[in-house]
C-alpha cells in the first residue's frame, strides 16, 4: 500500500459511486425574494434549545439575538429579516414533531440590511475567546450534522490537535452549494480556517476536496497563504467522501478509533461552509441569518445554489424554484443519500439544511413499484460499507430481530447511517432503514437498563416490549425479558 | 378523493438506489450462459438442444408450481430458475434421456432451492442438487458418453435420447462408433484415470473432447465470465481462487511424482472444472459474502476437486467440491469478518 501511495489516488476503502448530477456547480449563488413570514424552531442544533429572548408582538431588526443559548452544548438563534414577532409556537419541523419556533411577519418595505453587531479585532482574541466567539454568532455544522461549531473547536482535555481538517468534498450527489461557496468566497473560507486553526491550536490545516471539483482545487490553492500551513487535498469522488473518519483517512492516512472521534488521532475536522461562513461573520460580530443551499433535483424547473434566510418556508422556495405542483412528489432536505424527507411545506430551511431535492412522479412511481427480494448475499454491501461492517449480517438479523446481537457481535454501533448497503442492494432490503430502527432500540434498551438502577425512575415510558413481540411467535418472550419494564414502587 | 390536497411520498433516506436488482444480475448470467448453450447444441445437435430445453422447462414449471402451492408471488420473473436449469443441463451428457433431465429439474428446484425457502434461503447450489441426485439415482446414464461433432447430429436425435421413463435407455455404443471412427465412449478424465491417456490443451480449449453437454470449451466459458465479471455482476476472486488453488495442487502433485501425475494446464482444462469455477461456484446465494472468505472458499473447492480427481473412485470431483464449498460457506463467513474501521486489533 505504501509503495504505491505517490501514485494512489488519496481515498479510503470501499465505498459507493453514485451519479453525480450536479448540474447547478457553474451558475454562481443567487438571492430568493424574503419570504413574507419566517420560522425559526428553537431547536435546529444538536444540544439544548435556545431560549427565546424577544417576546409576541416585538419588532426584531435583521441579525438581532431573538433566542440566546442555555448552556454550553446550545447556539443563539438571530433574526434573518427586518420583521415582528408573530407567534411563539409549536410549527411542523423536518424531524417530524412539531417544535416550538418563533414566527416572525417579514416588513416588505424593509431593505433588510445587517446593521447588528460590532467588529472585532480577530488578531487580538485568545483561543478561548474565539471559541466564545464562535458561540455567538450561532454557527452550527453547515454540512448537515448541525453540531454547535464551538463545541467542535473546544479540543478536549489531555488532547492535542496537530491538523485542521476542512471538509470541501459534498460526496452527496445532487449537492453543489459548498462547491459554489469555495469558489466565490475563498477569501472567507481562509479567514475562517485561521481562526479555526487559532482555537484548537492545529500548526497545519488540510482542505479535502473531491476531484471531481478541480475548479474548486485551484481556486482555492491560488489564494493559499505563502507560510504553507494551508494546504489542498484532491481526494477520489467517491461517496462518503465528506464522512468525517472517511476524510480523515483519506487526506492524512489516519483511521480514527472506532466509536472515537477525530481528536483522538490529533485532528479536528469542520465543513467548508461553516468556515466561510465564520470567517465573513466572527470579524463582524454578526450572527449566522442566511447559509446556501442547493435547490435541485428532476422535479424542479429552475434549479440553482442560493443564499437562503434561516427559517424560510418550504413553500415559499419551491414557488420560486418552480416546483408549484407537488403533488406525488417527494422533497427530501439535505442530499439523496443521507436527507430527510418532509411531510410539510410549512417546514423551514433550519441551519443543518444543505438542500431541497423535488423528486418528480415518475421518479418516485418507479422506486416505489421495485420489489423486495431475500437477501441473495452477493456481497455488494460488504464492499461498499465504509466502516467495514456486514450489512448482509447485520439485515439477516434485524429480520429475526436480533438487536442485541447486531450490537454485540457485529459491531452495529459503527454504522453511521451512511446508506451505502441499502443503495447497492440488489435485493432492494431497506438495510439501513432496519439499522436505524436496531439503534433506536438498543438506545430504548440502555435507558431502560439505566433506569433499572435507579428505582424510582418509572419504566413506564419505555413499555415497547410487546410492540416487537407481535411480530413474531416464540421469538416474543426472550425480548421481553429485556423490556419489561420494572415493576413500579 | 379530493384529488385537490397534495399527496408528498415520505421515505426514508437513502433515496437513490444502484439501478441494478436482481433481475438485472440474474438475466445477465442468462445471457452469458446462452452462447455456451449454443456452442453446446452446436457440437452436439439436437439432443443437447432437447436436453437443454427440457431441464430449464422442468426448473421453470417446479419453481411456478411451489409459487403456487406457498402461495406466493410468482418468482419466474427473477430468471433465477432459468439459470438452475440452463446449468442443470450444461452439466450433462448430451445422450441424457430427457425424462431424466426433468426429473433433475424437479430435484433441483424442488429439493435444492424451495425446500430451503427460495431464492438466497439455499444452502447448495440448486444446479448441483439436481445433478447429485440423478447421479445416485440414475449412475449409468450419467456416464454415457457420445462424441461431439456426429455428422447426423442436427438431423437425428441420439438414441437415448427418448427413452420412456422408468425403461432401460437402449445401448449406444455401437451407434456411437459409427457416427464418430474411433470413438471411445470415455471423457478426457477418465481416459487419463484408467488409460493414462492425455487430450492435448488444444482439444480441450477447442470442445473436440467427450463431455457434459456444457463443459466442453473452456475458452468459452472463460470469455463469458469474463463478461459477468467486467459488469460486476460475478465475483471474480472466486473462479481465480478455484482455479489457482486446483492448478497449484496439480502442480505440487506433478512436483512429486511427474509419471503419475497429469500437468496443471490438464486439470484446469478437463472436465468440469471451468465451468463450475465460472458459473456454479460463484452462485452468490451459496458462497460466502465476506472478501477474505471468498478466497478461502475458492481454494477450498480448488484443492477439494484436484483430491477427488486424483484419489477417489469417480473421475469427476467438481460437483462434490462445489457442494461441499457450499456447506462450509456459512462457517467460513463467521469467521472472516472484515476488519471494523478503526478497530483496535483483529476480531476473530
Amino acid at each position: 500500500m505504501n509503495l504505491f501511495s505517490p501514485f494512489a489516488r488519496k481515498t479510503f476503502a470501499r465505498g459507493v459511486h453514485p451519479a453525480g448530477n450536479k448540474s447547478t456547480a457553474g451558475t454562481p449563488l443567487r438571492r430568493l425574494p424574503f419570504a413574507p413570514r419566517m420560522i425559526l424552531p428553537l431547536a435546529q442544533h444538536i444540544g439544548k434549545p435556545a431560549v427565546p429572548t424577544v417576546s409576541v408582538g416585538q419588532e426584531v431588526v435583521r441579525g438581532q439575538l431573538i433566542a440566546r443559548a442555555d448552556g454550553f452544548l446550545s447556539v443563539p438563534l438571530h433574526a434573518p429579516v427586518d420583521g415582528v414577532v408573530e407567534a411563539i409556537e409549536l410549527m411542523p419541523s423536518a424531524r417530524g414533531p412539531w417544535t416550538e419556533s418563533i414566527v416572525i411577519r417579514t416588513y416588505e418595505a424593509s431593505t433588510q440590511e445587517v446593521r447588528c453587531g460590532t467588529p472585532r479585532d480577530m488578531d487580538a482574541l485568545t483561543p478561548q475567546e474565539i471559541i466564545q466567539a464562535v458561540q455567538e454568532t450561532g454557527m452550527v455544522g453547515l454540512g448537515g450534522a448541525a453540531f454547535p461549531s464551538h463545541a467542535k473547536l473546544t479540543v478536549p482535555k489531555g488532547r492535542a490537535i496537530h491538523t485542521l481538517v476542512v471538509n470541501g468534498c459534498e460526496c452527496e450527489p445532487y449537492l453543489t452549494c459548498d462547491h459554489r461557496v469555495m469558489l466565490e468566497r475563498t477569501d472567507d473560507l481562509i479567514q475562517g480556517i485561521r481562526y479555526a486553526m487559532r482555537a484548537v491550536g492545529a500548526e497545519k490545516a488540510v482542505i479535502g476536496i473531491e476531484d471531481n471539483k478541480p475548479d474548486a482545487v485551484a481556486a482555492i490553492r491560488a489564494k493559499l497563504p505563502a507560510d504553507g500551513r494551508i494546504t489542498v487535498a484532491a481526494v477520489e469522488t467517491k461517496y462518503p467522501q465528506g464522512a468525517e473518519k472517511m476524510l480523515v483517512k483519506s487526506a492524512l492516512g489516519l483511521e480514527v478509533p472506532a466509536g472515537g472521534l477525530p481528536s483522538e488521532v490529533g485532528v479536528v475536522v469542520n465543513n467548508v461552509g461553516t468556515l466561510a461562513m465564520l470567517g465573513r461573520l466572527l470579524p463582524l460580530g454578526q450572527g449566522l441569518t442566511e447559509r446556501a443551499v442547493t435547490v435541485t433535483g428532476p422535479g424542479i424547473k429552475r434549479p440553482g445554489d442560493y443564499w437562503v434566510p434561516i427559517g424560510t418556508p418550504m413553500r415559499h422556495i419551491l414557488a420560486w424554484a418552480g416546483a408549484e405542483d407537488v403533488s406525488e412528489r417527494e422533497i427530501i432536505l439535505g442530499g439523496p443519500m443521507m436527507g430527510q424527507a418532509v411531510a410539510s411545506l410549512d417546514v423551514p430551511v433550519t441551519k443543518g439544511v444543505s438542500g431541497i431535492l423535488v423528486f418528480d412522479r415518475r421518479r418516485v412511481e418507479a422506486e416505489a413499484n421495485r420489489p423486495v427480494h431475500a437477501c441473495i448475499k452477493c456481497g455488494e454491501c460488504v464492499n461498499a460499507c465504509p466502516m467495514g461492517l456486514n450489512p448482509s449480517m447485520l439485515g439477516l438479523l434485524a429480520d429475526k430481530l436480533e438487536y442485541d446481537q447486531m450490537g454485540a457481535e457485529y459491531h452495529l454501533g459503527d454504522c453511521f447511517e451512511c446508506g451505502c448497503c441499502t443503495y447497492v442492494c440488489p435485493s432492494n432490503i431497506p438495510l439501513v432503514q432496519q439499522f436505524r430502527v436496531a439503534k433506536g432500540v438498543l438506545r430504548e434498551r440502555a435507558e431502560l437498563a439505566r433506569a433499572k438502577l435507579e428505582p424510582h425512575e418509572s419504566g413506564e415510558r419505555f413499555d415497547f416490549g410487546h410492540k416487537e413481540g407481535e411480530g413474531r411467535k416464540g421469538g416474543g418472550s426472550r425480548h421481553t425479558v429485556h423490556t419489561t419494564p420494572p415493576a413500579s414502587t | 378523493m379530493t384529488g385537490k390536497s397534495p399527496r408528498i411520498e415520505l421515505r426514508a433516506a437513502p433515496h437513490v438506489k444502484r439501478p441494478v436488482g436482481v433481475e438485472t444480475i440474474m438475466r445477465n448470467v442468462v445471457l452469458a450462459l446462452l452462447p455456451i448453450a449454443a456452442f453446446s447444441v452446436w457440437q452436439y445437435g439436437l439432443s443437447a438442444l432437447a436436453l437443454l430445453v427440457t431441464a430449464t422447462l422442468a426448473c421453470l414449471a417446479t419453481e411456478r408450481w411451489v409459487n403456487r402451492l406457498a402461495g406466493g408471488p410468482n418468482t419466474l420473473s427473477d430468471w433465477s430458475a432459468t439459470i438452475t436449469g440452463l446449468l442443470l443441463g450444461l452439466t450433462l451428457p448430451p445422450s441424457f434421456p430427457l425424462w431424466m433431465a426433468a426429473v433433475a429439474g424437479f430435484a433441483a428446484i424442488a429439493l435444492g432451492k424451495a425446500l430451503f425457502g427460495g431464492l438466497g434461503h439455499n444452502v447448495f447450489n440448486p444446479a448441483l442438487v439436481g445433478r447429485a441426485f440423478v447421479q445416485a439415482a440414475f449412475p449409468v446414464s450419467i456416464t454415457t458418453w457420445v462424441p461431439a461433432y456426429a455428422p447426423d447430429r442436427f438431423t437425428s436425435f441420439i438414441p437415448t435420447t427418448f427413452t420412456l421413463p422408468f425403461m432401460t435407455p437402449p445401448d449406444i455404443s455401437a451407434w456411437a462408433k459409427a457416427a464418430v471412427d474411433g470413438f471411445t465412449g470415455a471423457t478426457p478424465l477418465a481416459r487419463w484415470k484408467f488409460e493414462n491417456l492425455l487430450a492435448t490443451p488444444a482439444d480441450l480449449l477447442s470442445g473436440a473432447v467427450t463431455a457434459s453437454a456444457g463443459e466442453t470449451s473452456a475458452l468459452l466459458i472463460l470469455a463469458c465470465g469474463l463478461y459477468l465479471a467486467a459488469r460486476r455482476f460475478l465475483d471474480w476472486r472466486i473462479p481465480v481462487a478455484v482455479l489457482g488453488a486446483a492448478a497449484l495442487t496439480a502442480w505440487a502433485f506433478q512436483f512429486a511424482g511427474p509419471e503419475r501425475y497429469p500437468d496443471p494446464a490438464f486439470v484446469l482444462l478437463s472436465g468440469g472444472l471451468m465451468l463450475g469455477a465460472v458459473f456454479m461456484a460463484t452462485d452468490m446465494a451459496t458462497s460466502p459474502v465476506t472478501p477474505k472468505g471468498v478466497w478461502i472458499y475458492g481454494a477450498t473447492i480448488g484443492v477439494l476437486t484436484v483430491m477427488i480427481r486424483y484419489f477417489g473412485g469417480l473421475t469427476e470431483g467438481v460437483m462434490y467440491a462445489i457442494l461441499i464449498g457450499n456447506a462450509l460457506a456459512p462457517l467460513i463467513d463467521q469467521y472472516t469478518q472484515p476488519r471494523v474501521f478503526g478497530a483496535r486489533g483483529r476480531r476473530a
